[in-house]
Parts: structure tokens; sequence; C-alpha cells
């Protein structure tokens, strides 16, 4: 049982939860997910850490309302609790000084983007933030990522705020005027496909963090099997992060689909 | 003389309690031949075509206190009873059956206590005929075995159902922490060992729920959770401590339980990962490994409409391997619903690695076994969902390493059948998230974790391992030896310090 101790709406459907886990916020380190379950016949769903306050013992999830699991948890409120919460799971974040790193995030993804955002700059590397929504009210943690990188480029499809257009712009316009080392990608599956298959064009390193179907989290089931590089992967105990170029991102989409 | 003087506690322990008065006076009352002409009882259980429809209710129902009491009486009380080499953890055989047969059915729930943990579990799923019931007297005349199993079920149900539960003896705490990975039968045997010498035993456990593979994987028709439940009780009140939603390695670290005072760590983790076949299609929606489908139904109560974990209910669905895990799996697909469930195997019946009772009942139950056949591809729709499978169909050549027959192609033998969902049960790899993590572990090419035969301990000096992490895939019962050996060792250990 793990207290939540704030709670902070970004928009209708996403709001930011603080949640009390002291042990997790220990031990986890950016690329890192938890499992979640609400309620005594509730679903196992994988949340990728936002943030975390080691003083406080908590530690910051973001989440997209979009099925009845999600909608469950973005229905607590401060003072309730998560039934189960189990992490920190995953492979962390390889962070090193590369140079420049261009950071690309679509919707939710954005925040667990964060906790990487701030690993690279700290590291010493040239950050550029690639922030993507259909529309203004759903870009979150802006001034965040402000904070914690050289430069934020804002994209929305309907152009009410930053650029208009898609966050793969954004992102070729900077790979056209500046040398990128880096990229990485977190956002909805087929929005990291397209990001990849730019990068690729321009032969620029890309990680993609997958977030796939889970039960256990912990390697046990294989729901979260997909295909990297012609082989089978564990997204749980093999990712959740992978060279992008490899991911076969369709027979992905096609299994996030299993339960639509 | 001289065999008395070697003669081991164990074997003193059998002779004294064997000499008791009652029970010479209970040996006395029937003639052997008037014994072992009882027939072997039959396992009273639900109808074929009612229990497949059903998917909680248990198949087997257990003995009545008079089939017991009857089936007991078979037993001859053998003076060196070699029924309890074939046992992993020694329970006293002899010893409890004839309480049952004199009708003392609590003191013969005791004596199942003192030697194992989980006397109900073992009771449903050890493959007894190959183990205690595989050495009884009986077979050597030509009979059969002593129903060892069911008495063993009858007596911890009897305990259970009587709202008497007896507590083993807990020896005065020592103040001394050790620490159990996982919950399954190897920890929680470990766990009640260790909690008996006076230790202060905590279980982590990565799942929301304590009994590992016993919640996860076995299904409620032929081990019901609550009754898992119970033994998990037992325990507690011995003084053990659980913890959920923990991973050792992940949330806490080696290092983390040696800074909270834990002197001991057995790694009871298990056989995490699923084996593929690495064929064309198996990623496609609708194909999925049993752990998984097991999980869903077992542990999350996915086909429970209250529930809010999905599981594919598939109407034709084919079950790829022929072990208990396969059974499982294909015996729950027919209680879910499909119109045909199916065994694809290998090699022949006769190879097949699930127990006896288990391929009677799924046949019982309507399952159709296609043995000799492989699976070699799976075709999906435009949408990704499975459609149909390729099988090669085999033949059987020379013994392999195994020493079962070699299945071998053959040549252009192959068939499309229809399916909307496959499970893949053909083995586990063990769990790789405790070999990452503690450094300093031998770790075979398996990926299993390298232990010493007697004592279980790792290479690390305060690190001991049972169960699937260092045997790969085995069973409950030589998961709880594991558990059992390895308390011995680090009792052993910990008290020379």
């Amino acid at each position: 049982m793990n207290k939540i101790v704030s709670k902070e709406h970004f928009s209708a459907n996403v709001v930011k939860l603080e949640v009390e886990a002291p042990l997790i916020a220990r031990s986890r380190k950016p690329g890192h997910f938890v499992i979640v379950k609400v309620g005594e016949k509730g679903e196992r769903i994988p949340l990728t850490i936002a943030g975390a306050d080691t003083k406080k013992g908590t530690i910051t999830l973001v989440i997209q309302a979009v099925g009845a699991s999600s909608r469950k948890i973005c229905e607590l409120n401060v003072g309730d609790y998560i039934t189960d919460l189990v992490g920190p799971l995953g492979q962390a974040t390889h962070i090193e000084k590369v140079g420049t790193v261009v950071c690309a995030g679509g919707g939710v993804g954005v925040a667990p983007l964060l906790p990487i955002v701030e690993g690279f700059h700290k590291a010493g590397n040239r950050v550029i933030v690639v922030l993507a929504a259909r529309t203004k009210d759903l870009i979150i943690l802006e001034e965040q990522m402000r904070a914690n990188s050289d430069e934020v480029i804002i994209m929305t499809d309907d152009g009410s705020y930053g650029k208009k257009g898609l966050v793969t712009e954004g992102v070729e316009d900077v790979i056209k005027r500046e040398k990128v080392d880096l990229c990485v990608t977190i956002g909805p599956a087929i929005m990291m496909k397209f990001v990849a298959a730019l990068t690729k064009k321009y032969e620029i390193p890309t990680v993609a963090s997958l977030n796939t179907i889970m039960v256990d989290g912990t390697g046990m089931c294989g729901a979260c099997r997909i295909t990297v590089g012609g082989k089978t992967r564990f997204v749980c105990v093999d990712g959740p992060e992978f060279d992008a170029h490899q991911v076969d991102f369709d027979e992905l989409l096609m299994r996030l689909s299993a339960y639509k | 003389m001289s065999r008395r003087i070697d003669m081991t506690e164990q074997e003193q322990l059998i002779t004294t309690r064997r000499a008791e008065p009652w029970r010479e006076e209970l040996r006395k009352r029937m003639k052997n031949k008037e014994r072992t002409d009882i027939p072997r009882v039959k396992m009273p259980e639900l109808a074929p075509e009612y229990r497949s429809h059903t998917r909680l209710e248990e198949v087997n129902l257990g003995l009545s206190p008079e089939q017991a009491r009857r089936e007991a009486q078979r037993c001859l009380d053998c003076p060196k009873p070699t029924c309890m080499q074939g046992c992993p953890v020694g329970i006293h055989i002899p010893t409890f059956i004839k309480n049952i047969e004199r009708g003392e059915f609590l003191e013969a729930a005791r004596v199942l206590k003192e030697t194992s943990a989980l006397p109900a579990v073992c009771g449903r799923v050890c493959p007894q005929e190959k183990q205690c019931e595989s050495q009884c007297i009986h077979l050597k005349m030509g009979k059969e075995a002593v129903a060892i199993g069911y008495l063993e079920r009858f007596a911890a149900d009897y305990e259970r159902e009587s709202g008497q539960i007896s507590v083993p003896q807990v020896a005065p705490a020592n103040g001394i922490k050790v620490a159990v990975v996982g919950s399954g039968p190897a920890g929680l045997s470990f766990a009640g060992e260790m909690a008996k010498r006076g230790y202060d035993v905590t279980v982590f456990e990565a799942l929301h729920e304590i009994g590992g593979v016993l919640k996860y994987g076995i299904p409620e028709f032929r081990l019901p959770n609550r009754i898992v439940d119970v033994e998990i009780d037992g325990l507690r009140r011995m003084g053990v401590h659980f913890i959920t939603n923990c991973i050792v390695g992940k949330t806490l670290s080696y290092d983390d339980l040696h800074d909270d005072g834990f002197r001991g760590i057995f790694v009871a983790s298990g056989a995490g990962l699923p084996n593929f076949m690495g064929i064309p299609g198996e990623n496609l929606v609708g194909v999925m490994s049993s752990n998984e489908y097991l999980t869903r139904v077992n542990l999350m109560d996915a086909a429970n409409p209250e529930s809010d974990t999905p599981v594919q209910q598939g109407k034709r669905v084919a079950v790829i391997g022929g072990g208990n895990t396969a059974m499982d799996s294909v015996r729950t697909a027919k209680r879910l619903g499909a119109e045909r469930a199916m065994i694809i195997y290998r090699r022949s019946e006769e190879e097949m690695p699930a127990r006896l009772e288990e391929v009677k009942h799924a046949k019982e139950e309507g399952v159709e076994f296609l043995t000799l056949h492989n699976p070699i591809e799976y075709l999906g729709d435009e949408r990704g969902r499975v459609r149909q499978m390729r099988l090669q169909k085999m033949q059987l050549g020379e013994p392999d390493a195994s020493g079962r027959r070699r299945p071998i192609p053959i040549e252009g033998a192959i068939e499309t059948v229809e399916v909307d969902e496959v499970i893949v049960s053909v083995g586990v790899s063990p769990n790789p998230l405790i070999p990452r993590a503690f450094s300093g572990l031998e770790i075979s090419k398996k990926g299993t974790i390298v232990v010493d035969e007697a004592s279980r301990r790792s290479a690390l000096p305060d690190v001991y391992a049972g169960g699937d992490i260092v045997r790969g895939g085995a069973t409950v019962i030589l998961a709880m030896g594991d558990g059992k050996s390895a308390a011995a060792g680090m009792d052993e250990a910990l008290r020379d310090n």
C-alpha cells in the first residue's frame, strides 16, 4: 500500500501523482519503471518513473487516462493508497557525455523523459528538448525541461503554441542546423516509429523507451516481447530502452492492440 | 550389532516410533495378506463433462474418513520403509499412515508438518508415482502402491477443516535474521525450517501475492489458492514475516539486506523466463507463454468478469508442449470455453513428461492430443491475430541424450490447423534478476546458480539457493527438498559463527 501525497492535473486526462515509496525513491534511476495495481481485482500496468524525492521518500508518476485501469489510477486522490506498487524495474538509461543530445517527447512520454534530460544535462551534454502535443493545453513539464536543458522546442499539431507541426519536424530542424550525436525518444509507439525513421536517414544513434503490455514486469510472462534486430527481446528485463533503429515498430503497434 | 551403532538419528526415530505399543497392536490386527488384498482406493472426482466447464472447482474431491482408514490398512508398516527414501523431504510416511488407520487424523497431520511445510499442497501436486509410491513394497508383490499422496492430502485437509490446526514447535528465538528471496515452494519450505530452528525469517516476494508458482502457475481446479493461503498462514503463526511487492536485486540490494542485519540469504527466485521456439509468427497476437496465460487466469483472476485483467478466451486453442504446465494450460482453455483444445507434442505420448493423472484428466475432459506434431510456423490475419499453425509431422528415431527417442521430421508431411490462440509451454529459463544483481555468484551456462549439492551454498558464502533458480525447471517437492537442505546448511554455518 503506497500513499498518494500530492496530485496535480496537467490536463483533463493527465495527472501527476507523488507517491510514497521510499525504497524505490532511493534505488531508482532514469529509465526505470514500476508496476502499479489499484484495487484487489485491479490490473498490473507498467508506468515509467518521472522523478523521485529521496528526502520525502516519494516517486512521481504521470498517468494519462486511456483505459479502465489508467482511469482508476487517475481518479485516486491525495490520501488514497495505491494497492500494489513494485519496482524499480528494467534497465536504467545509459547516460554519458556524448556531445549534443536531442530528446523528443510526445504525450505523457514527456514525463519519463524529464529524468533522462536531467541526467544527460548533468553529464555535460548539450541537450535540446523537443516537446510535442496535439494542442497547447497538452504540453506538460515545459518549465522543468527548460530548467534542465539548453533549449526547448515546442511543436503542436494545431499551431496553438510553439511551432505548428509534428515532433519529427522539430527534430529535423535541429539536425539540419547542428551536429546531433544522440537522440532519445519517448512517446506513443507511432511517434517513436517516425522519429526512428527520421534519425535513421541521418544516421543518428537513437534510443526509444518502449511501453508494452506487461503482467508481472520481471521477465516471467513474456507479454512484453518485441523484435529488436530480428531477435525476440523482453521489454521488462532487457529494456525498456532499445536501439530505435532495430525495433520492429509495426509488430509493437500490432501487439499493443492485443486487447483492443 | 555394528549396524545398530551406525544407525542414524532418522532410522532410530523410525524404529522407536514403530515400536510404540499402539502401533504394534495395530499391526497385529490384520494379517499382511489381508492388507495386500485390499484394492487401492480410487480418488473420487468430479464428472469430466461437468468439470470441463467449471473453472474453479477442484477435480479431485479427496477421500472420506472411511476410505482413508481402509487405504491406510493397506500399508504394511515396513521396518525399513523404502517409501521414505523416495520422499525429498523425508516425511515419516508409515507413522502418519498408521495414525490415519487408528483414526488419529490430527496426529497424522502433525507428523506431516514435522518435515513438510506444505502437506495439503504436496498431497495434491507431488508426482508420488515417481517418488514415495514408486518405492512402495506393494509394487514388488505385483500390487498397486499404497495411495500415500491421497492419504497425505486427506490428513492435511482433515486438520484444516477441523479448525484445530497445529503449529509446529518453534525453538526459542535466536535473534539471527535471515532473508528469503521468493515465496514459492522452495522459499516457503526454507522459511518453515528456519522458523522451527528459532531464526527471524523474512520472505521477500516480487508479486503482490505470496505463494509463487503455487498461486500464479497451478490452476484452481488442481490446487485452490485458499489451500495455499492456509499453509502460508501456518508459517505466519510460526513467526515468519512476509513482504510482498519487493524485488531483491532491484527494490533492495544485496548490500541493503546486509545493512538491515540479514546474515544469510536463501535465493529461491524460480524459473523466470518462458522459452519460445523462435519460429515465424510467434509474436502474433494470440500467441503467448503458458506463464502469461496461467498468470492472467490464476493470479489475476482474469476470467472473472469483476477482474480488470483481460485474457483471451480462444475457441480453437493449441498448447505446445507435453509437461504438467501444458496440461494445466490446455485444461484451463477448455474450462474457459474452447471448443477445440489441443496438445501439440513433438514426441509420442510415452515420452510425455506430464504426470499420468494429468494426461488422463485432460483426455477425459475432451482435450485432443496431437502427438508427433511440431509447430513450424504461425500465420495471422491482417490485424496480426493468429489464425493458423503449420505442423510438421514427426516420427521417433534413436534415443537422444535424455534417453527418450528423438523426434525426426517426416519430410513433406506438413499440415495446417486453424487456431485462434496458441499457448507455448516448452519450458522456462532461470530468472536473470538475481544472477545479474548479486556479484560473486557462480552462474552456469544455462543461467542457473551453482551451489554445493549438500548444503545448497553458493559461491557467495552467505547466499544459498534452491528450486528452479538452481534446477532450471523441476517439481514443487524437489524445490521443497532444496529449501530443507539449504536450511540445514545455513543453520550449521550460522551456528558455528
